[in-house]
């Protein structure tokens, strides 16, 4: 902790990064696994494509693909695409399946009285399959959104990532508290927007807790 | 009698446009729906409807009614084309449906579904307005529009701001309902609405909608496979036999005398005879009858009838000697009561009554005399021998 206070402004310099780096892929995946999940729960074909692919790429280590983002796409070494293609391709591979699931699981009866009604395609999406399948994607978007933040650490391989530079050069120096501030930091921003999810979702569906 | 007719009755709202681009002013319009050599054969090659000729005449109640996968909602989701058929054209009001783009003309056909399909994630007044709002009315008509339904159906406008989930089944389909009228369409589709709801409930909402339909005056399709519930609501009934058949169309009166063939005689019963008594004007003369109130002292001579301060029966006194004071725990309870309407009310209220006296009540609920089950049973023989009854 004593490292935090004494180091206050590198600290703040590699939260800044190390929040930069796990939020925009899980926007940039977030809004395209929402068509991809549409599209995986409307057409058989889709889904029997796109859900073992999603499986397979959630495999591969992340520290692989990292490291292979450069050559893939041709960028420079340190570049921050390296750490925030990798992490969009892993929330889209979860969020995916999490939206489609969610869609799945709107009632037929309350699709079929929105049709019923003369609701077009894109505002019923809208304002019904979309809402009622919030809560099990905003689920599925804390788990990529914690893993998110654990990840980004290994980019420090590429010289990149937030916290996980403090646990590389602490590791090199033998600075302990160094490598515990890197730890307390992704522990905390973990928590902190995990937390932050849980209370938006809560304020996006008061219905979701209207029982009886 | 193709075409439409003003509507002469003004509920006291206000009304948007028809469906099929008719813009109504004033009044709503009386619509008919016409089914012609309508066949719906799935991908799979069920067959779900099988070449129906029918027509469902404006302002009335007409119910769908027949045993499970017979073809019902199918029929009912091509008037609104939720599903379209594979041969055969449907009118509404002389239009073929399958030239008008779907979400209009869904917009303009009130549809109740199954367990209401409400929004769960929407309050019930936000429930109400979804087709208006869909229609373009500006929000705040919508919502009033939405507080004016609400109590349309009997519901508390505090029900308003709740969610679905915070309903009863009965509270649930009322909502279903009121969203079904909110644009004021002139037809209305419902697909077994109370099916999910217990009996006392459902017979409050079966009574509910002939009320609103006394004021509202659509041209209703109503699909049950409860025969009770058909001859109950429907003014004409279609009875559908499975694969897709119309078997029979015609009046609940008529269905019970004459069913057309042995598929609708089973259908709708052994017991027709006593259910005709239900479509029977009763012609039984009433007698006065002496009450009491509880707490008077009174000499027991035969039955006596024991009444609340409001006239309205509480139960019998009988097998008590000389004079004694009417005590609550003496009563005997009673039967149904009848309201003075039907043959088959004065019957049920006879026989189910101690005294063998139906007791006859206003629509208060007052007393106002009593049938005699001779009497009863006299004009049942007089109905039976001009044919009215079947054996
Ligand atoms: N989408 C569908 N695909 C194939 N068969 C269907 C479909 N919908 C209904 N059916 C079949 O069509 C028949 C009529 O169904 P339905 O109209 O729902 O009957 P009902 O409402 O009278 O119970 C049934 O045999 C049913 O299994
Ligand atoms: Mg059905």
């Amino acid at each position: 902790m004593t490292w935090i206070f004494e180091n206050w402004e590198r600290f703040w310099e590699v939260t800044e990064v190390h929040l930069r780096l796990s939020v925009v892929p899980v926007l940039i995946g977030f809004v395209l696994s929402i068509p991809l999940g549409w599209w995986a729960n409307r057409s058989q074909t889709t889904r029997a494509v796109l859900f073992p692919l999603a499986n397979v790429l959630f495999t591969i280590p992340s520290i692989a693909l990292i490291v292979i983002t450069p050559v893939l796409l041709g960028v420079k070494i340190l570049d921050e695409i390296n750490v925030i293609v990798p992490l969009v391709v892993y929330t889209v591979a979860l969020m995916l399946r999490s939206v489609a699931d969610a869609l799945a699981a709107v009632p037929g009866n309350v699709i079929a009285a929105a049709n019923a009604m003369g609701f077009r395609p894109l505002r019923r999406f809208l304002t019904v399959d979309f809402p009622l399948a919030l809560p099990v994607t905003i689920a599925g978007l804390r788990v990529a959104t914690v893993s998110n933040i654990s990840m980004v650490s290994v980019g420090a391989l590429v010289g990149l990532g937030g916290y996980g530079q403090l646990f590389t050069e602490g590791y090199q120096t033998d600075n302990t508290p160094k490598v515990l501030a890197g730890l307390i930091g992704t522990v905390v921003l973990a928590v902190l927007a995990d937390g932050l999810l849980l209370l938006i979702g809560r304020l996006l569906t008061p219905w979701a807790r209207a029982g009886r | 009698m193709p075409g439409y007719a003003e509507r002469v009755k003004v509920v006291g709202i206000y009304i948007q446009g028809g469906p099929i681009g008719v813009v109504v002013a004033t009044g709503g319009i009386r619509r008919v729906i016409e089914f012609r050599a309508v066949t719906k054969r799935f991908e799979d090659g069920t067959i779900a409807v099988d070449e129906l000729d029918l027509t469902v005449e404006a302002g009335t109640i007409t119910v769908f009614v027949g045993p499970s996968g017979c073809g019902k909602t199918t029929s009912l989701r091509m008037v609104n084309r939720m599903i379209d058929p594979t041969s055969g054209t449907i009118l509404v009001d002389g239009k073929d449906v399958l030239t008008v783009d779907p979400p209009t003309l869904r917009r303009g056909i009130g549809y109740v579904i199954q367990q209401a399909g409400l929004f769960p994630h929407r309050t019930v007044l936000d429930n109400i307005a979804t087709v208006p709002l869909l229609s373009g009315w500006d929000k705040r008509k919508a919502r009033t529009r939405a507080a004016e339904l609400l109590e349309i159906v009997g519901l508390d406008a505090n029900f308003g701001k709740r969610y679905p989930a915070q309903l009863s089944g009965g509270q649930q389909q009322r909502v279903g309902v009121a969203r079904a009228l909110a644009a004021d369409p002139p037809v209305l589709l419902m697909d077994e609405p109370f099916s999910a709801v217990d009996p006392v409930v459902r017979e409050d909402l079966q009574n509910e909608l002939l009320r609103l339909q006394a004021e509202l005056d659509k041209t209703i399709v109503f699909v049950t496979h409860d025969i009770d519930e058909a001859l109950k609501l429907g003014e004409r009934v279609a009875v559908f036999q499975t694969g897709g058949h119309l078997a029979q169309y015609a009046r609940p009166t008529e269905l019970l005398a004459a069913p057309a063939n042995d598929f609708v005689a089973s259908f709708v019963g052994r017991d027709r005879g006593y259910r005709t008594l239900t479509f029977l004007h009763a012609d039984v003369p009433v007698h006065p009858i002496d009450t009491a109130k509880l707490g008077e002292r009174i000499t027991v001579t035969d039955w006596t009838l024991v009444v609340d301060e409001e006239n309205r029966p509480k139960g019998w006194l009988s097998g008590v000697d000389g004079e004694v004071e009417v005590r609550e725990q003496d009563l005997i309870s009673g039967g149904s009561l009848y309201d003075g309407t039907t043959l088959r009310g004065a019957l049920d209220a006879a026989l189910s009554s101690p005294s063998a006296l139906g007791v006859v009540v206003d629509g208060a609920g007052a007393v106002t005399g009593v049938v005699q089950a001779g009497d009863v049973i006299q004009a049942l023989a007089k109905a039976r021998a001009a044919g009215e009854v079947p054996k």
